[in-house]
């Protein structure tokens, strides 16, 4: 239930987070151009230039700078975001770990995009898999809407986790697509971010401390425990500040998984980001022909919600994975491998079919949808198929 | 210069350095020039250090021997990093969390790796970008901390693991980079070179870098006991040896005016600086190359002496 | 020293307190050892300046102790010296 009426802007996935950024008014923005996600910086800079928000923009020479600069200035304590994609997500790989492991709460919208080569500017998920172990959090959405909100928990999630988020969106898809979005207050936005506490600050000279000192093999293991104890430790606080974002604002954001007519389904299909959209209403449409498929979205990616989708997944017979990168010779794309790990431990578990679609921004139409759905109906009745199939791609 | 001095007994009650337990060599000289540089500050300073040997040696878990705030992130962005800590700095004062009079010296330490090769489009950046912070190149001229590999700061003739001195090939075949002329070519308000054998010369640089708002950088000659191939007692002379020879002239851009701010009284041949090092020792036969390499450092200080007293920016 | 456990570590792999390192003495690496003839300094400091290992302290503007349970035995101190005041003998094992 909404508490109040929301300001309504239609704003394109981009603008929705550069907007977002505008009432967060962080300290520091590092940030480097790139396709798809360019506008965020351009209409950051505008808002720096009119004086909209007095946030210290520093428009470094790289995307390996923007996340240096990005660690530098959160080791001293600021708030701090940025914004790439693809070959500057890939450039950043480096810097990833160690903001992470420096328990730095960066948050970075993400425009996902194909890597190259060949060189292609549109949506994949290729960029965010490569950073999927970095220590990182990762929330995709699927719609500009939902873009806007994610960022504004994303920022106290992080926060509170002492880890990195990012937020992430089709490039193009989302990135360009115009959407009507229910806006907060910029004094809601603030009183809901409050003000960071760091962990440590590096401008304390009167506590000097070293940060990111040479571990051997005495120490290294044990450093990387706790983080990974840090990020399982995340997952209640996704959940309590999602809950709080919707209990404050009467929203329905999912924390992990958006379920879609999965109540009385016997099969159902997996995806992320804006796949979703299209599949929901690939879904309408085959229920009015009886089939009873259902759709789980993943929110976030990182910490991964095993625990959930094993719940949720066993009662189907089927279950069709949508993946939008390629693993290059395993057993599919990341996410159906990772759902395959997740319900491996159960004794009776559902037929798992990976599909992979949409590389390089290939269209995913409803056409492809229901072909989708039309082969998990089909594995429900005992059909076999390939462990990996293509979808959208000319054989 | 005389406005930035300071005695080193005065230098000796603030005494802010390195403390003892780190790993560095015996007889490496970098803990010294650290000592130099962190004592001439008036004020704090927070310091980012590229990875290399002198990050490597002074902070093992749980032992660092920094006394005052110290990170390090990755090897080729240091620059970055102590602009990312330099802008929370400012937008803190802008925003009241700081107070406006509140004073920090940020300061960046890098190797010749971390500055003239892997790390130069970072510093570069962060140079044009304005940034108000020193950058300290403790120049060893080779990759140390991997095993003594060249670097474009190495010089022409030495033998690293890298470019060896062969049968055919007479060690490294192409000449240093002039990183310091480089960094000036950026406008930079302050560059200058240094020693730590000529410590009043370095340590007023130091503090006179520290008055001038923007990038200010100095890169520090730092002899390598190992990787030059000396006796452990030697890298202050074998350091003073390459100023009097000019191989290592001291001067400073301030604000584009040259100035050389140690003529040698004698100008020393350059063979004598070579001959100490095991690097060179291939090359003491072949008079050609020492001939060449006299060449070259002629040719370099001949165009500062020409250079002293003018503006180039 | 015992180490420590994952839950003991700093979050952040920080270290506090810092300098830690003089609990790590790296005296044991030297050879020979600085030998201080006090009636000969002029306490310059040059040795204080120079010796990597600040392992020669300076009180009141004067030469004070050396601290040679972190000495590495270099023998920069020996030979900056201007009067000779430092002399560098094998250590007795
Ligand atoms: C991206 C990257 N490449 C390579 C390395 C390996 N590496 C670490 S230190 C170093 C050399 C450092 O050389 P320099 O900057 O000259 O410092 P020195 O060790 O000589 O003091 C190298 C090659 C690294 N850490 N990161
Ligand atoms: S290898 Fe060279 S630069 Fe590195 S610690 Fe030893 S002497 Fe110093
Ligand atoms: S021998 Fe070297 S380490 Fe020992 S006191 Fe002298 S200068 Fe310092």
């Amino acid at each position: 239930m909404k508490l109040k009426n929301l300001k309504k802007l239609a704003l394109t996935g981009n603008e929705a987070a550069a907007y977002a950024m505008k009432q967060i008014n962080p300290d520091v923005v590092a940030a480097y151009p790139i396709t798809p996600s360019t506008e965020i910086v351009q209409i950051f800079s505008k808002y720096v230039a009119d004086g909209e928000v007095d946030t210290e923009f520093v428009p470094v020479e790289s995307e390996h700078s923007a996340m240096s600069v990005c660690i530098g200035a959160s080791a001293a304590g600021a708030r701090v975001m940025t914004a790439t994609a693809s070959q500057g997500l890939a450039l950043m790989h480096e810097m990833l770990y160690i903001a992470s492991s420096l328990r730095l709460p960066i948050v970075m919208v993400v425009g996902n995009r194909a890597l190259s080569a060949p060189i292609n500017i549109h949506a994949d998920h290729s960029d965010a898999m490569g950073s999927r172990d970095s220590g990182w959090m990762q929330m995709f959405c699927e719609n500009p809407n939902e873009v806007y909100h994610t960022v504004i928990m994303a920022v106290k999630i992080a926060e509170k986790a002492n880890l990195p988020c990012m937020v992430e969106m089709d490039g193009f898809i989302t990135t360009h697509e115009m959407e009507m979005v229910e806006t907060l207050d910029d004094k809601e936005v603030q009183e809901f971010v409050k003000k960071r506490i760091p962990l440590y600050s590096v401008l304390n000279v009167e506590e000097p401390i070293t940060i990111g000192a040479l571990d051997l093999f005495d120490y290294y293991f044990e450093h990387k425990r706790g983080q990974v104890e840090a990020v399982f430790k995340a997952k209640k606080i996704i959940s309590e500040v999602v809950k709080e974002y919707n209990t404050k604002f009467g929203f329905n954001f999912p924390d992990f998984v958006e379920e879609y007519e999965t109540e009385d389904a016997e099969i159902c299909v997996v995806a992320m980001s804006s796949a979703a959209g299209t599949l929901k209403e690939a879904i309408d449409l085959k229920r009015e022909s009886g089939i009873k498929i259902g759709l789980i979205r993943i929110k976030t990616f990182r910490p991964f919600p095993y625990e959930i989708l094993r719940e949720r997944l066993r009662k189907f017979k089927a279950v069709g994975v949508m993946d939008r990168a390629e693993t290059m010779s395993t057993l599919g794309g990341p996410l159906s491998i990772e759902i395959k790990a997740s319900l491996y431990p159960l004794d009776k578990k559902p037929v798992i079919q990976n599909f992979i679609f949409g590389l390089g921004g290939r269209e995913f139409s409803l056409e492809d949808a229901f072909h989708v759905i039309e082969i998990i109906e089909n594995i429900k009745k005992g059909k076999k198929y390939d462990d990996v199939l293509y979808i959208g791609i000319r054989e | 210069m005389k406005k930035n001095f300071i005695s080193l007994k005065e230098l000796s009650e603030r005494n802010i350095g390195l403390a003892p337990g780190h790993r560095a060599c015996a007889g490496c000289p970098f803990p010294s020039i650290v000592r130099m540089v962190l004592s001439a500050s008036d004020n704090p300073v927070v310091v980012a250090n590229a990875t290399g040997c002198l990050e490597v040696t002074s902070t093992i878990f749980p032992y660092s021997a920094w006394p005052v705030p110290w990170i390090h992130s990755a090897f080729e962005n240091v620059a970055a990093t102590i602009a990312g800590i330099e802008t929370a700095f400012r937008v803190f004062k802008k925003r009241g969390i700081i107070p406006e009079n509140k004073k920090i010296n940020f300061i960046a330490f890098g190797g010749d790796g971390a500055t003239y090769d892997i790390g130069l489009q970072a510093l570069s950046g962060a140079i044009e970008r304005g940034h108000n912070f020193l950058y300290i190149l403790y120049d060893n001229q080779a990759y140390m901390n991997t095993g003594i590999q060249r670097s474009s700061a190495t010089p022409f003739g030495a033998n690293t693991t890298t470019s060896p001195a062969g049968k055919v090939i007479p060690g490294k075949l192409q000449d240093r980079k002039d990183i310091t002329e480089i960094i000036a070519a950026h406008g930079t308000p302050y560059v200058a070179q240094a020693s730590p054998s000529h410590f009043y010369d370095f340590i007023s640089k130091i503090r006179k870098a520290f008055e001038i708002k923007g990038p200010k950088f100095i890169a520090v000659l730092s002899p390598c006991v190992p990787g030059w191939g000396y006796r452990e007692n030697e890298s202050i002379e074998i350091a003073k040896l390459a100023v009097e020879t000019c191989f290592w002239p001291l001067y400073e851009i301030e604000h584009g005016v040259y100035k050389l701010t140690y003529k040698p009284a004698k100008k020393l041949p350059v063979r004598i600086w070579l001959e100490k090092q095991e690097r060179f020792k291939h090359l003491i036969n072949r008079e050609e190359l020492i001939t060449e390499i006299q060449k070259k450092v002629d040719e370099k200080w001949e165009r500062l002496l020409n250079l002293d007293g003018k503006k180039i920016f | 020293m015992k180490l420590k456990n994952w839950k003991e570590l700093p979050e952040g792999a920080i270290i506090k307190n810092t300098p830690t390192s003089p609990e790590f003495k790296t005296g044991e690496w030297k050879t020979k050892e600085p030998y201080y003839h006090a009636e000969k300094c002029t306490h310059c400091l040059l040795c204080w300046l120079y010796c990597p290992d600040s392992v020669i302290t300076v009180k009141n503007k004067k030469i004070d102790v050396f601290l040679l349970e972190y000495c590495k035995g270099c023998g920069i101190c020996a030979k900056i010296c201007p009067v000779n005041a430092i002399e560098m003998r094998e250590v007795e094992l």
